[in-house]
């Protein structure tokens, strides 16, 4: 559809970040190279540009970071809560102060519009800091017992949908209740974490408190298989969880795991239309959908059918594509190639299988890895879209009659991390939020995050909470 | 067996079998084996499970587990706390099988069963309260409701542990349903007959067919198809030893299962905390906006 309004480009600046042409791995508190020397490079997903080229740590760079982070283990841990508090404290201030350089990092380093980076995920980043900055004096509070312990060495493997903010969710637990910390950020979104470190070394965190690590799968296999690590978090695929989980089986490691979903978003015939549209976009097109708890599965009412599916196609012909720079834009680049190629075949495959695909008109980009948003309709239960996730900008339409069909087509996954309702009853929404097996359950709403609310999985979906006063006990020997 | 009279009439022997649905199976192997006191002295053929028994187990866990979980808190109080009524009232038997299964005397034993009926009845208290003690609402910076609350995972498949065959047993398995769960058990593989006895404790209280499952024969035998069952949400590993609970955890992750990791347990009489309630509970977390209405009189 041609739109109606031209919008006259809106670019954020890239000036305020200044990206080096390399960067090494952060250890005990100084940048350094690969032992091997080894290197990879990190693109921006828009435009294939080359960002920077950064060391990829083996082995022994992690055997190197985890005994950094054991040595410092016994003076983090052992600093009174309060003061742990105030380097949690400054860290949120000084992301809050460089806010800007880093949803614009952000933005250049995974494809992800700036008007995310900049109103959703650094602003939650900064809460997470000052959330669990004031748990690390209250944790006899907890509901732990009193003084309960931290683990020691946290080994944390992030992915690269949110980056900074999975890096958050990580890091914030671990220092506030005294556990010193490896990570290792995604190969494709190394920078903004890399750039944390340079956070840490303005807060003055004591050298080997976090540790940073970029590299491959392989990088996190090492980590998450150390022996002197005491505690593996990982977010990320359930194929790769399950890999975690049967590595620490038999050791004395603590897991917790934020895997894979296939959401249900669920519309009843009383919903308000026009709020719901939003929810549904909002559900599967936020960040390109690239979101473990994306509302992929939108789970329509017969009799509003097709009422809804007009509305939403005309939403979705507004949506505007491309410079995730632009401040004017709503979907991004896909994060990158490899990520594309799945989308893509998995949309080939619900095609092949006999669903029915739908994208607005819509120009993609000539460089860079770009997927329009598409929905697909006559999807049924046992289509492969409707089973496994895409992470991609691709809603699958199911319809039901009743709210008992509604439920069990929602439960009719392996996955249990997150679902939508939308209804104007508020027995209804409590009655079927009951029954729903999700860790996670939007009620006329949609992938809102908190950094006081517990978040995790049922299932596939992975075992563990992050966020608040649950997120703790993963942390803590408890 | 001492005791004169009893030596002036033929005692009646009992038959031990398994509890699996609400109803008392014998395994479906047709096996047994031989269940001996402290002394080597034989006491009772027990039901040697096979893989089957363990599958049928979980379907009929499965098959529990909606209406279950769906009971009101206050509702699985009362039926828990009948089962602790009804162990009361065979209160003598317990005490005489615990003593032949541990090798107790007759006074330590009674201290284990009395320990046990507590025990059950603590847990029972517990149905209605865990939820406000590991839910509550979230001061989320925006204009929601939002709620976090505690629910059970599923099927959870028990290892009882080997040595305390009814003390240990009880305390890995209240917790377990007191939340809402179902149980598959696998009874102590040496001492099973405490175990199977609560079976025809719990068929004739309020429990319902199916909520707890009773299987007897060697842990590491059934305890491999439920930790590879894709039907079961979670397991407790305390009656494996270390080499047979690792490769369970492996088998478990398979379709990630919550898995408790045998803790060590020097003595099961001191008061449990909520870990092995907590353990077996998924969050939950429900948001509803509040916010101001719009137009078509909804928020969102």
């Amino acid at each position: 559809m041609a739109s109606a309004f031209e919008y006259a480009p809106a670019p954020e600046s890239r000036a305020i970040v200044d990206i080096a042409p390399s960067y090494g791995l952060f250890i005990d508190g100084e940048f350094t190279e690969a032992a091997d020397g080894k290197v990879f490079k990190t693109v921006s997903p828009a435009s294939e540009e080359v960002l920077s080229e950064v060391a990829q740590a083996g082995e022994a760079d992690v055997d190197r970071a985890v005994q950094a982070a054991r040595r410092a283990f016994e003076k983090w841990s052992a600093l009174p809560g309060t003061e742990r508090a105030k380097y949690l404290f400054r860290i949120a201030r000084i992301i809050q102060e460089r806010s800007r350089e880093l949803a614009v990092l952000e933005t250049l380093d995974n494809g992800k519009p700036i008007k995310e980076t900049r109103d959703a995920d650094l602003p939650l980043v900064a809460a997470h800091f000052f959330y669990y900055a004031g748990w690390a004096d209250k944790l006899d509070h907890a509901g732990y017992g009193a003084n309960p312990r931290p683990l020691g060495v946290a080994g944390q493997v992030i992915p690269w949908n949110f980056p900074l903010l999975m890096l958050a969710w990580k890091i914030a637990p671990a220092l506030a209740t005294g556990n010193t910390v490896v990570l290792k950020p995604a190969e494709t979104t190394p920078l903004s974490a890399l750039f944390f470190a340079d956070v840490c070394r303005q807060a003055g965190l004591p050298k080997g408190v976090v540790n940073i690590l970029p590299g491959y799968g392989d990088t996190g296999a090492a980590l998450v298989a150390h022996p002197d690590v005491n505690k593996v978090a990982f977010t990320g695929s359930t194929a790769v969880g399950k890999q975690i989980a049967k590595t620490v089986a038999g050791t004395r490691k603590k897991l917790t795991l934020e895997l894979g979903g296939k959401g249900a978003n669920i519309v009843f015939d009383d919903a308000p239309i026009d709020q719901a549209v939003e929810g549904i976009v909002n559900g599967i097109f936020f960040n390109q959908g690239q979101v473990c708890c994306a509302g992929s599965r939108l789970l329509v009412q017969e009799s509003i059918q097709d009422e809804l599916l007009d509305s939403l196609k005309r939403r979705l012909s507004t949506l505007r594509l491309g410079d995730p720079l632009d401040k004017n834009t709503d979907i991004g680049a896909i994060n990158s190639e490899e990520q594309l190629t799945r989308i893509t075949s998995l949309v080939e495959r619900g095609e092949s299988e006999g669903a029915e695909r739908w994208s607005p008109a819509c120009e993609l980009p000539t460089s860079g890895y770009w997927f329009a948003p598409t929905l697909f309709t006559n999807v049924t239960q046992a289509h492969t879209i409707a089973r496994d996730e895409i992470f991609g900008p691709v809603l699958s339409v199911l319809t039901f009659r009743t709210p008992d069909e509604a439920v069990a087509k929602a439960n009719n996954t392996q996955y249990g991390l997150s679902a939508g309702i939308w209804t104007e009853k508020g027995s209804r929404i409590l009655a079927v939020a009951n029954k729903l097996r999700a860790g996670v359950v939007w009620s006329n709403t949609f992938n809102k995050f908190d950094p006081t609310s517990p978040f995790g999985g049922y299932k596939e979906s992975g075992f563990g909470r992050e966020g608040g006063r649950h997120g703790l006990e993963a942390y803590l020997d408890v | 067996m001492s005791d004169k009279s009893e030596q002036q009439r033929l005692s009646v022997f009992k038959t031990y079998k398994l509890y699996v649905g609400g109803k008392f199976p014998r395994s479906e192997s047709g096996r047994v084996y031989e269940v001996t006191d402290s002394k080597d002295n034989w006491l009772a053929n027990a039901p040697l499970s096979s893989r089957k028994d363990a599958r049928d187990a979980v379907v009929a866990a499965r098959k529990a587990f909606g209406a279950w979980s769906g009971a009101t808190a206050y509702n699985r109080g009362q039926v828990l706390y009948r089962v602790a009524e009804m162990l009361e009232g065979r209160r003598s038997q317990f005490v005489h099988e615990v003593a032949d299964a541990e090798g107790l005397s007759k006074s330590k034993a009674a201290a284990q069963v009395e320990a046990t009926i507590d025990r059950w009845v603590w847990y029972a208290g517990w149905t209605d309260k865990i939820a406000q003690v590991v839910g509550g609402g979230n001061p989320v910076a925006g204009p929601y409701f939002n709620l976090s609350s505690p629910e059970p995972t599923g099927v959870v498949a028990v290892l009882a542990p080997q040595e305390s065959s009814f003390l240990g047993l009880v305390s890995v398995l209240a917790p377990v349903i007191a939340t809402g769960n179902t149980a598959v058990v696998v009874a102590s593989e040496k001492s099973p007959l405490p175990a199977l006895s609560l079976g025809e404790v719990l068929a004739t209280s309020d429990v319902p067919g199916g909520v707890v499952n009773v299987l007897s024969g060697r842990t590491s035998e059934i305890a491999t198809p439920l930790a590879a069952h894709q039907d079961v949400n979670a397991i407790d590993l305390a009656g494996a030893d270390d080499v047979l609970a690792k490769e369970l955890e492996i088998a478990a992750a398979d379709n990630l299962k919550r898995v408790l990791r045998p803790q060590p347990v020097d003595d099961w009489s001191t008061t449990p905390g909520i870990d092995r309630m907590t353990a077996f509970l998924e969050t939950k977390t429900v948001w509803h906006p509040t916010g101001s209405l719009g137009a078509s009189g909804s928020a969102y």
